[in-house]
């Protein structure tokens, strides 16, 4: 694992609006992080520092090493590709096809090369049956393949996904969960904002929240999303799993582990019922 | 009679080869939260535009069968009656939501009706009391948070007495606990005012504990139709499974737990304590 974005000690306002009001925080590679609150806590500010498309007021946010005010957003966006949340803003090209090989050529692939990793990513994506349909006639989970495909397809060393799972079925959730999983394990970096707690406790690692533009508390998953009290601030809750830990834990039955997903819980409570878990 | 009552419904949008609703029959009642849900593209919203004469009135295609709304056939009544029977919210606020203030945005809907001034603004006064959106009233919607708003949204339909309201996706752009207000909210019109709600929602995890019945469609056909423990039972793998229900799952093929799928982490809980109690106290 490496460090691949520093956002350090950044401001920022609209207008006369700040909305980021000192954000420090490390992006690393081989990770996934989950940047969770309320709409207007300014998640969505934040990630557009990250290649550059807002400059902060104070403070600086390095790429790679970077200083997002020293290089152009076509550069940062070479490293670091954001799909944001409305996939509508995102595609503009007349086929599915086209919209993959679009990008391609604006990160300088030359055609032969682009066809071809166009090919392989429409298969990934399960998309390639759709190569020549407008992406407008595409499903709203489709469209928002169509946008991660797109930007996967010239292969940053950082993803970041803005509320992957708003208005998902189940289905195109679990094929983003697996996209995230198997990002990880090639090394990449993942930033999901997301207010979803349940997908925030399935595929993070460590979680940011915000509340009005600042980190209130930032760790490991299973610190952050078993914290009711934070939590809470942020206008979030407790996944499922943890919320019935905490109630079991109430009646004086301890899980020392803190699962936060289903499977983990199970093994816990068949330790539970065969008492290796209670009292001293 | 029924409150809405499809028999045999198809419907197949101008242009398109597939019927977005397949055969669909189904009747509720007057204090069901009903909870649909299904993958994209399985026919969800088209059934909700179907109860307030969206469809065939607006989006037009062939319509087969037979679809009735407070005893009104949806098909041969114009939408601003079914208006009146059926209010309708979306996944986006602000595309229903123009006016300058909230109180005007709930005026709006009862002045279309034509209702006499004194009685709009009586009802207004109403609705704002019962939302407990007095304090905003004279903010413009798009100032307030997205919970808000969906309030707002809610309240302005529900201005208008409607003993249907039709929910698609309203928690979709929501941070959970707003989400939860919202779908409470909604809980209370039906209790109370003995309203029929037909709510789409893909989070079950924040919805089932709503719910009195659950309707599964996929590919425009109803899958499943029941209480939602059963419904959940059948149809996890297509709509899937809470976390809670999927600990259930496990320890029931462990033999540990017997049927009754726990909702809420409460519920969970609850069966984990009794099982330990039983053991070891």
């Amino acid at each position: 694992m490496g460090d691949a974005i520093l956002v350090e000690n950044v401001y920022f306002s609209y207008e006369d609006l700040p909305v980021l009001k000192g954000v420090t925080l490390t992006v690393r590679t081989g990770e996934t992080l989950a940047i969770m609150g309320e709409n207007g806590a300014g998640k969505t500010t934040l990630i557009k520092h990250f290649i550059g498309l807002l400059k902060p007021e104070r403070g600086r946010v390095l790429v790679f090493g970077v200083d997002t005010r020293e290089a152009s957003v076509a550069q940062l966006a070479r490293r670091v590709g954001i799909v944001f949340q409305n996939p509508d803003h995102q595609l503009f090209a007349e086929s599915v096809e086209g919209e993959v090989l679009f990008t391609l050529k604006n990160m300088g692939y030359p055609p032969d090369e682009a066809r071809a990793i166009c090919e392989r990513v429409l298969k990934l994506f399960e998309l390639d049956r759709y190569r020549n349909r407008s992406p407008y006639s595409l499903s709203v989970g489709e469209r928002k393949r169509l946008a991660i495909a797109a930007v996967m397809s010239y292969d940053p060393d950082v993803l970041v996904l803005d509320e992957p799972t708003a208005g998902q079925d189940f289905f195109n959730k679990s094929k983003i969960s697996k996209l995230i999983f198997r990002l990880k394990r090639q090394g990449k970096g993942v930033v999901v904002v997301t207010h979803d707690v349940e997908f925030a406790a399935q595929v993070a690692d460590r979680v940011a929240l915000m509340v009005d533009g600042r980190i209130i508390r930032e760790g490991p998953a299973r610190d952050v999303l078993t914290d009711a009290e934070t939590l809470k601030r942020a206008r979030l809750m407790m996944p499922q799993i943890p919320t019935a830990v905490a109630l079991l834990e109430a009646e004086g039955l301890k899980l020392p582990r803190k699962p936060l997903l289903p499977g983990a819980f199970y093994l816990e409570i068949l330790d539970l019922l065969n008492h290796r878990w209670v009292g001293p | 009679m029924a409150l809405a009552e499809l028999k045999r419904v198809r419907f197949r949008y101008a242009g398109s080869d597939h019927y977005a609703l397949d055969e669909v029959t189904l009747s509720a009642e007057r204090g069901e939260f009903v909870l649909l849900v299904g993958p994209s593209g399985c026919g969800k919203s088209t059934l909700l535009r179907v109860l307030n004469g969206l469809v065939p009135h607006f989006y037009e295609g062939d319509f087969e069968g037979e679809a009735r709304v407070a005893g009104l056939d949806v098909r041969s009544t114009p939408t601003h009656i079914l208006a009146k029977h059926v209010g309708m919210v979306f996944q986006d606020p602000e595309n229903q939501l123009f006016l300058s203030s909230v109180e005007r945005e709930i005026a709006f809907g009862l002045e279309n009706m034509g209702l006499p001034r004194a009685e709009v603004k009586r009802r207004v006064r109403e609705v704002l009391k019962e939302f407990n959106l007095e304090s905003v009233k004279d903010r413009a919607p798009y100032e307030l948070s997205g919970g808000q708003q969906q309030k707002v949204a809610i309240a302005s339909v529900m201005a208008l007495e409607p003993e249907i309201l039709a929910l698609d996706e309203p928690t979709a752009n929501l941070d959970p606990l707003s989400a939860l207000e919202i779908l409470s909210l909604v809980t209370r019109l039906v209790n109370e005012k003995g309203v029929l709600a037909l709510v789409v929602e893909h989070r079950l995890e924040l919805a089932l504990r709503f719910a009195t019945r659950m309707i599964v469609m996929v590919d425009g056909r109803i899958a499943a139709d029941g209480a939602p423990r059963d419904v959940l039972l059948k149809s996890g793998s297509i709509v899937g499974y809470p976390p809670v229900v999927l600990t259930h799952l496990l320890l029931k093929r462990k033999g540990l737990v017997s049927d009754g799928v726990p909702l809420t982490s409460e519920e969970l809980a609850r069966v984990v304590i009794g099982k330990w109690a039983t053991r070891y106290s």
